[in-house]
């Protein structure tokens, strides 16, 4: 069984940095999910593991083993592409037992194991087909199916799951979790969809700009974000940013007061939507309703406190609508207080 | 509905009628000279072109030379894309490089073959100041046919390789290198890879340069003309010289239709053999 460090990772592309030091510990049998924006550079990192790609400096090791200067077949990994890569002049069937063919597996085993990663995946109908005749979303299961036909002990996947209908995403994303977890297999899935990494990652880390913004479990990446962006990046709708101005050691604004952190002059008041409370008459802060979408289990309010946007998501029956003002009351456990300047968060 | 039904066939009409005109009316002249004597439908130019001597030599020499010329072809193509395609820098100064025997003639390329080989020639040259030869020796004549024929070989690859090259480093191209690295991540060795993703992937390439250079080598001429006169006999050749010295153009016309139904002969064959599904593509 095989963990993954990966140590000081650098790469650049001429003149331009896709990646800049980027350390990971992934421990063995973990689902770690590498969250970030398109660009941010999730695709390079999982090629530099794979060794399709080669760090600028930096080592890679899996197991116990140094694996930055082996090629991709040496590393004993296998990868789900983000453009599948499904090799065109082969059936379904063979495609999917193409691993288990290059370690000359006996006939017996690679049709059990074909089928096994078929039936998970709801490709048993097309084996036969070729992937020309296939959906986007069929061929990536088949790309899918292909890497855990190998039962490798490391998997990379690069948004193995982005072509399929919210449904059926879904089916499988449990699916795909109840395997991994049951083989103790080391898992690095890549994801731009942020409710995805939540639901399958043991960890997440963000990515933007090449740099790991934050690391920590799904709940902690929520609640604690490390950073501006991570609070933005993850939750939708996204986190709140009040800035507020600060006067002994306590921020301030409209009828809202809480201690804080920090020393400068300013202060960003970071808040979820859905950790304001509606309070009528109350202390708070003054929140001007422009646009009152009903979303079913919430209705989300998109609004102005003094003259900065804001989104509070209240319950679907508060019976609001645009042009309404009313109160709103942060719960000053659940805030998070960041530098202005520097985007960080700051301790408590 | 009938008009975008109509319209590529409106299309593709002008290149139809030119062709037609140029090719399929001396095709038909050719065919008439063939198979008429003295008026009437007949195949004594066919039986004159069997009965005679070099017949066939000639046959068994362009067949020999097509059995040798065309997998050397392959195999080097082969060899160079794979190696163009590993440069990160300079491809296409090298591709260049390597092509520059395409703008050259083929009698101009037979020339440039018999100043290398011919008596008073490079090679005896070198041969000679390097103490192996004593003397000029004749590599080109009929006394010597194995060096005649490997002289003619290496003139004909010099000349023609760059064309299946071309083809093939374009169909090179049209495979997207995802394939080969998915491969390499699933543990195939560089030779797996070539065999069992970058073949397969380039049989439509491979497909068109076999046909092309097969066809060509049926009416190799000027380069064996240029080397060996008529030391080795091959088709074209003895068509030129039916016309030519003996002015009969039946029996030259006769040489043709072989050698028409030889290569289309080739062309099926391939087609056949190496047919790709469509589904099956990239
Ligand atoms: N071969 C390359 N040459 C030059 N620049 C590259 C190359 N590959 C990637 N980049 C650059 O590196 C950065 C990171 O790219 P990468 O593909 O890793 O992003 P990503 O996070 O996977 O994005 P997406 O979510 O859109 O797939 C991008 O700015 C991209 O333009
Ligand atoms: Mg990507």
């Amino acid at each position: 069984m095989a963990g993954i460090l990966i140590d000081r990772i650098r790469k650049t592309f001429g003149a331009a940095t896709a990646l800049s030091e980027i350390s990971l510990e992934i421990a063995d049998g973990e689902f770690l999910a590498l969250l970030g924006p398109s660009g941010c550079g999730k695709t390079t990192l999982l090629r530099i593991i794979a060794g399709l790609e080669t760090q600028t400096s930096g080592r890679v090791v899996i197991g116990d083993r140094d694996v930055s200067a082996l090629p991709p077949k040496d590393r004993g990994l296998a990868m789900v592409f983000q453009n599948y890569a499904v090799f065109p002049h082969m059936t379904v069937f063979e495609n999917v037992a193409f691993g288990l063919r290059m370690q000359k597996v006996d006939e017996a085993t690679i049709k059990r194991e074909v089928e096994r990663a078929a039936a998970l995946l709801h490709i048993e109908p097309y084996l036969e087909r070729y992937p020309a005749k296939l959906s986007g979303g069929q061929r990536q299961r088949v790309a899918v199916a292909r890497a855990l036909a190998v039962r490798p002990a490391v998997l990379l996947m690069d948004e193995p799951l982005s072509n399929l209908d919210a449904l059926l995403r879904l089916e499988m994303r449990s699916e795909l979790k109840g395997v991994l977890q049951q083989s103790g297999t080391t898992t690095i899935y890549v994801t731009h969809d942020q409710t995805e990494a939540m639901g399958l990652a043991d960890r997440i880390a963000v990515m933007h700009g090449g740099v790991i913004e934050q690391i920590g479990a799904p709940q902690m990446i929520y609640e604690r974000p490390a950073t501006k962006f991570v609070g933005g990046f993850v939750g939708s709708p996204p986190m709140n940013f009040i800035r507020m101005p600060v006067e002994a050691g306590r921020a301030a604004l409209d009828g809202f007061a809480a201690h804080c952190p920090g020393s400068g002059r300013d202060i960003l008041c970071g808040i979820r939507p859905e950790d304001m409370r509606l309070a009528p008459g109350g202390d708070g802060l003054a929140f001007r309703v422009m646009v009152a979408e009903p979303l079913g289990s919430t209705l989300l309010l998109t609004g102005k406190v003094q003259d900065q946007l804001i989104r509070v998501a209240a319950r679907p029956d508060a019976g609001l609508k645009a042009g309404d003002t009313i109160t709103l009351e942060p719960e000053t456990r659940r805030i998070v207080w960041l530098d202005p300047e520097t985007g960080r968060a700051l301790g408590a | 509905m009938t008009n975008s039904r109509l319209l590529p066939y409106l299309l593709v009409a002008p290149s139809v009628v030119f062709l037609g005109l140029l090719f399929v009316v001396p095709l038909v002249q050719t065919i008439v000279i063939a198979f008429t004597d003295q008026g009437g439908a007949s195949l004594a130019h066919f039986r004159k072109m069997a009965g005679d001597l070099n017949f066939g030599l000639s046959l068994r020499n362009t067949f020999l030379l097509v059995a040798v010329v065309i997998p050397l072809q392959i195999g080097l193509a082969l060899a160079m894309a794979v190696m163009l395609q590993k440069l990160e820098k300079g491809r296409d100064l090298v591709l260049w490089i390597w092509t520059i025997p395409l703008g050259v003639s083929d009698l101009a390329a037979g020339l440039v073959w018999l100043a290398i080989l011919q008596d008073r020639g490079y090679l005896n040259s070198a041969l000679f100041a390097l103490g192996l030869i004593d003397g000029p020796t004749n590599w080109l004549s009929y006394e010597n046919p194995t060096t005649l024929f490997i002289g003619i070989v290496l003139a004909e690859i010099w000349r023609a390789t760059a064309i299946v090259l071309v083809i093939l480093v374009a169909g090179f191209q049209l495979i997207p290198k995802e394939y080969n690295e998915a491969a390499e991540v699933f543990g195939a060795t560089g030779w797996t890879r070539f065999r069992k993703i970058t073949l397969p992937l380039l049989k439509p390439s491979l497909q068109s340069a076999l046909i092309l250079r097969t066809v060509l080598a049926f009416e190799v001429f000027a380069v064996v003309y240029a080397l060996g006169g008529r030391n080795y006999p091959v088709l074209v050749g003895e068509a030129y010289t039916w016309m030519r010295d003996s002015q009969n153009d039946g029996v030259a016309a006769a040489y043709a239709i072989l050698i028409m139904v030889i290569s289309l002969a080739a062309t099926l064959l391939y087609i056949r053999l190496l047919r790709t599904k469509p589904e099956t593509q990239a």
